[in-house]
């Protein structure tokens, strides 16, 4: 006899959720068959300011969009006003924005490892890991002034210059962040209980990862070598790094992705604090953006869309933001069919998703 | 100006879209923009680090037909310029019918 078929809420709160996402959870006894997603309960069309909003003041909004991407959002925004009205920032400018973004990434993979291990229920790996995180927002603070936001960007370049000294005190804070970071790689990746719950848990092939348009370290962890950072966009181009990825396709690939990643990312704001170009940090701009552009860049959670529509007037016509976690979306429905019920809050936590930037 | 933009009619659309698939491309994401009374819709597909755009333009009252049989995942993005601008989609396979996001004001981008 066929299992009698049962629907069961996920969300929109539950103690893995920091932020409102529901899943209608169809199962056979404890197995989940089909995965429904549905996300707008708190949607604020941000987008839609750019028609009210000064171009150059939407930089503001756009960094609004979520606290953990903030400065990509920024910075997408930026770089598509930019392509649209022809500036080319200096060196220094791509230079510092290309540090500052790749703390950033730090920080949320640090930020998700916490999260990680609070699911699991391994409280103290979680509290070790928001405290390396802090070093991270020190850093970012003593370059910004802003710990979640830093509104540093602008059209142009960026509003204030980052010290050579500073940057430069940031090089033994990096090394100590690695050290800790390198310490916990053990109890994610080795320890038997965790290995439990992340091996084979949530898996998804190359090709469906691909067919699906899953993005970032989901997209990495099925094998798949694609990272948006390659396109060289800010100073990236004059960057050695390497795409990390994994071939497990499951929820310990996707740690294993964004542990390593994490280390590249320190690699990459060393070897920006050792290249800084001396130059100045802003270009000035004449007359509003005209055209439309879509810049496409590596944001921690994958790969994000910018899209601007301009006709030469302060307001522009249209912003769209496609964010990574909103791709990432149909494949985490795929990803949770077949699995355990009591797999689901991990699974969906292996994506990381940002329903701020989904909402956005 | 955008990477390899083609416009393309509405009544060519899915066949476009269906020589872009044969072609190895991927969805990236669809997005509508209001011009005056009609909406563009922009279709943008990626392959390794190459992207293509197909334009279309959809005058008021007019229906776009979905491409999720070729591309599942598009599923949220035609939810999303239905729900955002009211824009009407033939065929999507999940079809949320107005519920994909709440919000107080029906079609706040119209």
């Amino acid at each position: 006899m066929a299992a009698k078929r049962s629907v069961i809420p996920f969300g929109p709160q539950h103690p893995v959720l920091p932020e409102p996402i529901h899943i209608d959870l169809v199962t056979e006894d404890e197995k989940v068959v089909e995965a429904i997603p549905s996300i707008g309960f708190v949607h604020r069309g941000l987008e839609q300011l750019v028609t009210k909003k000064d171009f150059g003041e939407m930089v503001y909004v756009a960094e609004r969009i979520c606290g953990i991407c903030s400065f990509g959002h920024g910075y997408g925004y930026v770089k598509t006003i930019e392509h649209i009205m022809g500036i080319e920032p200096t060196d220094r400018a791509r230079y510092i924005r290309t540090m500052l973004f790749e703390l950033s990434r730090m920080h949320s993979h640090i930020l998700w490892l916490g999260l990680m291990a609070d699911a699991f229920g391994f409280e103290s790996l979680f509290m070790e890991t928001w405290k390396i995180r802090e070093k991270i927002l020190d850093m970012l603070e003593a370059a910004t002034g802003g710990r979640v936001i830093f509104s540093i960007m602008r059209i142009g370049g960026l509003r204030k210059d980052v010290p050579d000294d500073v940057m430069k005190g940031f090089l033994p804070e990096l090394d100590k962040v690695v050290e800790g970071i390198k310490a916990c790689e053990a109890a994610f990746l080795s320890d038997p209980a965790v290995l439990g719950r992340l091996k084979g848990v949530g898996y998804i092939s190359k090709e469906d990862a691909i067919a699906l348009g899953c993005e970032g370290p989901f997209l990495r962890a099925s094998g798949v070598e694609h990272d948006n950072r390659m396109r060289g966009y800010a100073a990236y181009g004059d960057m050695d790094f390497k795409i990390i990825t994994s071939d497990e396709g499951d929820s310990y690939g996707r740690c294993y992705v964004r542990i390593h990643e994490i280390y590249e990312s320190a690699s990459i704001v060393r070897q920006c604090i050792e290249k800084m170009p001396q130059e100045g940090i802003y270009v000035p701009i004449k007359g509003f953006p005209n055209g439309e552009h879509m810049t496409v860049i590596e944001q921690p959670r994958g790969g994000a869309c910018y899209y601007v529509h301009a006709s030469g007037k302060k307001f522009i016509e249209r912003m769209r933001v496609r964010t990574p976690t909103f791709a990432n979306i149909p494949a985490l429905a795929k990803t949770l069919q077949g699995c355990d019920v009591a797999d689901v809050p991990i699974l969906v936590v292996t994506i990381d998703p940002c329903i701020s930037c989904t909402e956005r | 100006m955008l990477d390899g933009l083609e416009i393309v009619e509405l009544t060519g659309l899915l066949n476009n879209i269906k020589a872009v698939k044969t072609d190895g491309f991927s969805l990236m994401q669809i997005c509508a923009t209001k011009i005056d009374e009609s909406y563009e819709i922009l279709y943008t597909f990626g392959k390794g680090y190459d992207i293509r755009n197909l334009k279309t333009v959809v005058r008021e009252g007019e229906h776009v037909p979905s491409i999720t049989d070729m591309f599942e995942a598009a599923y949220l993005y035609e939810n999303e310029i239905h729900d955002l601008f009211g824009i009407a989609v033939d065929g999507i396979n999940h079809d949320y019918k107005g519920t994909l996001y709440r919000t107080a004001e029906e079609t706040p981008f119209r």
